[in-house]
Parts: C-alpha cells; sequence; structure tokens
C-alpha cells in the first residue's frame, strides 16, 4: 500500500461527506467520520472492485450495515469513481440517487440496502454463503456500529459463521464507543466486544481505526471479525467533541472551516 | 376440475411430501434453487432435499431472523433460497427482515409457512397463524398463494420458483381434503371458478375451499344458486373474477382460515367497495387468538364452516 495515497483518499472522503451534508444542511456526521479510514483502505488497498462493473458476480462486496451513514460510503464510491464527484451534493434530494440510508437499486457500488440495524451481517452472510455455494472466489466485507451490536440477530449470525466456518466474510466493528442517545458504556455496556467474538472461536483482531496502516495489515489476514477502535467524528473538527454528535446541522462556515483542518492535518 | 362432493375425502398424500417434492423437481430444473430452514426439517418435511442436493440447503438453527436476512444475501448473488418455518415464524417473527432485506431491495425470496391457522392444533395460539396473510399483504409486490390441496400446491411451488420477487405461501403440513381431480389446472392470480350461480358468491382459500363447497351444498337444498371462488391467490388478488361474481351474483361471502381483518375478506372487500358495492359477510376468525384443540374442533369453534358460511351468504343475500 502507499500509504500517503490512502491517508489521502480517507481526507477526500471526509470532505466529500461533509459536502453532501452541508449541500443537505444536516447529516449523520459522527458515524461517517469514524469508518472513513476503513472506507479509504477498503476501496484502495483491499477490495477488488470495478467502478465500471458495479454487479460484477467476482467482485468482492462491502455491506454498510450502519446504513444511515452511507454518506461516507457514497464518498468513498464516489472518490473510486462509480459516480462524479459532484452527484454527492444531490445527497437526500427529491429523486436523488443518493439517500442517506445505503439503497442498492439506487446508487452504484452499493451491494447492499441497508438501515434497520443488526440485519447487514445476515445479509452478509447470505452473499458470502451464496458465493461460495456457486464456487465464485470473492471476498465479503461487513461493517457494523458497535451500538448497532445491541441488537440481536448480529449474534445468531456470529452463532452461524463460527458454525459454519466461513473464510470468505470479515466482520468489521466500528467501535466508536457511542450510541445515538450516549456513550455505549452508559445506554448499553458492550463489555468486552472482541472477546464477545473470540468467545464464538471467530478469529478476531482488534486495531486502531483511524491508522491506515494497521488496518490494511490487519484487513489483509482476512481475519472472521475485525473490531476497530475508532472516534465518532474522527477528523471533522466540529464532530470531534464529547456531547451529542450523531447528527448535526451542519453550516457552509462549519464545513468549510472542517475541510480546511482537514488539509491542514494531511499535510502537518 | 374437482371432484364431486360426496367423492372428496382426505388426500393420501401429506402436504408437506407434496410440496417437498414439487420443490426437488424445480430444482432439478434451477440449480440456483436452494433450501433454507429453521431447525423444522423435520416438521416440514425437507429433509429429502436435503438428501437429494447436500450442498443446496442450509438449516440455520433456530434464528428465523437471520435466516431471512442470509435469504436475501443469498438472492442478491443470484440464488433463489426457500425458506421453510411455520407459518408465525416465517412471516410475524421475521417480518422486518422480509420487509427490508427482501422486499424492499427487490430480491428473490420464497417463504413457505407451515401450520396455517386452525391447522396448527395441538401447538396451539403461540404457533398458529392467523394474521400471516395479514402481515404479508402490506409488502409492496410481495405475493400470497393458499394452496387447497396436493393437486393444486405444485402448481404455486412451480410459480415461485419461476416468478421473481417475495412470495409467501401458507399451507398445513397434514393430508387435506383432496378437492382437485390430478388434471386441474391453476393460474397464480386467476382465481378457480369450481361452481357458477347467481344468488350469491362464496369467495375462499385453503382449507375452506372445501367447506365452501359444502356450503354450496347445503345452499342448493334450499335452492339458492352460489357461485364458488378458489382464489388460492390472494395477493394479487383476481380483482376481475371478484368483480365479475359479485355482479353476477349480487352478494358476496368470504371464507378465510385466518383472522377475518387483513387478510381474503379484506383484500375482497376493497375490490367490492371500490368497484361494485355489494352486501359481503365474511367467515374467519373474530378478535381472537389461537389455542389448543383438534382441526375439527377449532373451526367449529372459531366458525370455519360450510355451516357458518352457508348462514353468512343467506344473511349477505338478505342485504340485497
Amino acid at each position: 500500500m502507499n500509504i500517503t495515497e490512502t491517508r489521502k483518499a480517507a481526507a477526500e472522503i471526509r470532505k466529500l461527506t461533509i459536502a453532501a451534508m452541508q449541500s443537505a444542511g444536516y447529516g449523520h456526521i459522527g458515524g461517517s467520520m469514524s469508518i472513513a479510514d476503513v472506507l479509504a483502505v477498503l476501496y484502495t488497498d483491499i477490495m477488488r472492485v470495478d467502478p465500471k462493473n458495479p454487479r460484477d458476480p467476482n467482485r468482492d462486496w462491502l455491506v454498510l450495515s450502519k446504513g444511515h451513514c452511507a454518506p461516507g460510503l457514497c464518498a468513498a464510491l464516489a472518490h473510486k469513481g462509480y459516480f462524479p464527484k459532484e452527484e454527492v451534493l444531490t445527497l437526500n434530494q427529491n429523486g436523488t440517487r443518493l439517500p442517506s440510508h445505503c439503497d442498492r437499486l439506487k446508487t452504484p457500488g452499493v451491494d447492499i440496502s441497508t438501515g434497520s440495524l443488526g440485519q447487514g451481517i445476515s445479509m452478509a452472510s447470505g452473499v458470502a454463503l451464496g458465493n461460495a455455494m456457486q464456487g465464485i472466489n470473492s471476498h465479503v466485507y461487513v461493517i457494523l456500529g458497535d451500538g448497532e451490536l445491541n441488537e440481536g440477530q448480529n449474534w445468531e449470525t456470529a452463532q452461524f459463521l463460527a458454525h459454519r466456518q466461513m473464510d470468505n466474510i470479515t466482520v468489521i466493528v466500528d467501535a466508536n464507543q457511542r450510541q445515538l442517545d450516549g456513550y455505549t458504556e452508559d445506554v448499553c455496556k458492550q463489555f468486552d466486544i472482541a472477546e464477545k467474538f473470540r468467545a464464538f472461536g471467530l478469529h478476531t483482531l482488534e486495531c486502531d481505526g483511524h491508522d491506515v496502516r494497521a488496518l490494511h495489515d490487519a484487513l489483509v489476514q482476512k481475519p472472521a471479525v475485525l473490531v476497530m477502535h475508532t472516534e465518532k467524528g474522527h477528523g471533522c473538527n466540529f464532530a470531534e467533541i464529547p456531547g451529542f454528535n450523531h447528527y448535526m446541522v451542519i453550516t457552509d462556515d462549519m464545513a468549510r472551516a472542517a475541510c480546511e483542518e482537514i488539509d491542514r492535518r494531511l499535510t502537518a | 376440475m374437482t371432484y364431486p362432493l360426496e367423492q372428496i375425502k382426505l388426500d393420501t398424500v401429506e402436504l408437506r411430501a407434496a410440496y417437498c417434492a414439487a420443490l426437488i423437481a424445480a430444482a432439478e430444473q434451477n440449480d440456483r434453487i436452494v433450501a433454507v430452514d429453521a431447525d423444522v426439517q423435520f416438521s416440514m418435511g425437507t429433509k429429502p432435499f436435503y438428501e437429494k442436493f447436500p450442498r443446496r440447503g442450509v438449516n440455520c438453527g433456530i434464528m428465523e431472523a437471520h435466516a431471512v436476512g442470509m435469504c436475501a444475501g443469498m438472492s442478491a448473488t443470484g440464488l433463489v433460497p426457500f425458506f421453510h418455518a411455520f407459518g408465525v415464524f416465517a412471516t410475524r417473527r421475521a417480518f422486518d427482515q422480509i420487509f427490508l432485506a427482501c422486499a424492499y431491495q427487490d430480491l428473490n425470496v420464497k417463504l413457505i409457512g407451515g401450520d396455517a391457522g386452525v391447522t396448527a392444533t395441538m401447538n396451539g395460539g403461540t404457533h398458529m397463524p392467523l394474521e400471516d396473510m395479514g402481515l404479508m399483504r402490506t409488502i409492496p409486490g410481495a405475493t400470497i398463494i393458499e394452496p387447497a390441496d396436493a393437486a393444486m400446491l405444485p402448481a404455486a411451488v412451480q410459480h415461485m420458483a419461476s416468478t421473481w420477487g417475495v412470495h409467501y405461501m401458507r399451507s398445513s403440513r397434514r393430508n387435506a381434503m383432496r378437492v382437485y381431480r390430478d388434471d386441474a389446472q391453476f393460474t397464480i392470480g386467476k382465481a378457480n371458478v369450481l361452481a357458477r350461480g347467481s344468488e350469491v358468491c362464496i369467495i375462499a382459500c385453503g382449507i375452506m375451499v372445501y367447506e365452501a363447497l359444502r356450503a354450496h351444498a347445503m345452499l342448493a337444498q334450499q335452492g339458492i344458486r352460489a357461485t364458488v371462488l378458489d382464489m388460492h391467490t390472494i395477493k394479487p388478488i383476481d380483482e376481475a373474477a371478484v368483480i365479475h361474481a359479485a355482479m353476477a351474483c349480487g352478494a358476496v361471502v368470504t371464507a378465510e382460515n385466518h383472522n377475518a381483518m387483513s387478510g381474503l375478506g379484506s383484500a375482497v372487500a376493497e375490490v367490492l367497495v371500490e368497484h361494485c358495492p355489494v352486501p359481503m359477510e365474511r367467515v374467519g376468525v373474530f378478535e381472537q387468538f389461537g389455542e389448543v384443540g383438534t382441526q375439527g374442533y377449532l373451526q367449529e369453534k372459531f366458525g370455519l364452516t360450510g355451516e357458518e358460511i352457508a348462514r353468512k351468504a343467506i344473511k349477505a343475500m338478505g342485504r340485497k
């Protein structure tokens, strides 16, 4: 990997996400920022995908189960070339191809529609199993929120993945320690997420979710689970706050200052 | 197309056996068809499929939410999953997964719900689907089929296997009254006209088709000529058949092994009120949960009988 290029991609994804939300006037900024780096690594260095052939049956798949962070994924897809970057400004406009929850029928490059938390891991397991049953050599990545792990369906699938010993799917947990109503510790304790997956017998790694080298080195091992420790709102200065940052109103001034700060940090 | 009433007997073939044979036949034609189960393979009768195609069956264990979500993912890769569970678990338990994972993103998933309505018998109220059709009717684009017997069931399976979309088929697992002759023809979405009369129209599905034929005979004894429609496809409902029968007869009775609200009766009422308002009565379960009992006891208790259909037919005729 070229770390500089991947970090640039992450910065670009953040800026495009902020631009999209600025255009809409609001957005799920916190959780979109915490996955910006892993999206950059996946689309720059890891996944075999072709923006000109988004439905290639032999591609690698990404399921963003925390579907409310679709603006982050749309930014990554625009950066990858699935559609023009300017199109991110149509986020949630009437008739848009880019709704703010993932929609595979509307957005080129979105593999699976999501929005009802807890379902993405099951759908991803079906994609992985379907590919394996058809002899297709492909890897499936699914990104879950740590708050999302409240949903019991995740643990049904964890047991299923462990039982089947599936090796063509990696579950990535965005452990930003916050959910809509506050810190996960206060809303409903997560305990040790990695240990919970390990208790199922799933090969589980952990890394800093904002260190692109660490993310790359973990993902190339194709673990069953990667718990990436992140900060909700990371990289967007107005969202790097201890208070509510799940969903924010975003003004032109806030967006401009945040993008300038992203560029400053990239060159610092 | 049907046997004379006096020749209609309990079939020697179980519906689950007819189902599995039909699924195997479909799978022999289409190698993308796979079976998915949630720990009721024995009850649903799908074991022979797994024996025939060991690499094309997935028993997930008792996790319907996961299983239906997984079916959606499998469909996204081009497979055609058939998911089996008791009707309450195939629909109510996994409703959000059916709605969003399967239907919302236009995937091709088939849901088979066993133990329709009172055929759940000794499993009682917790296992008695009386609202599954109502739930599924609210899903845009979903198709709902309830075959009357083992002669019709393979046509439903063949249609599901060859038509894109979310389909739900509910039926009993056990032996049903064999209404249809072997050579009967079925078109999904088109009602079968089992009798033509001019005074009242009975519209039924599933086990109530036999009861409708019994009601037809009871009414005939009183000199009342009734039309009988087997509305095996509850959604999309055959509007033309409903309107035609309502115009010809001027009164309608629906009969379903389901909550009288939200299922066949509601679907027919919606057509009538918009196109051809005529007096209508419903036979079904009114504001009650299921309970344990033999099928005969439960049909009597909830009024799912030919006698009740005939009574309501006369009542509807009296409101003309």
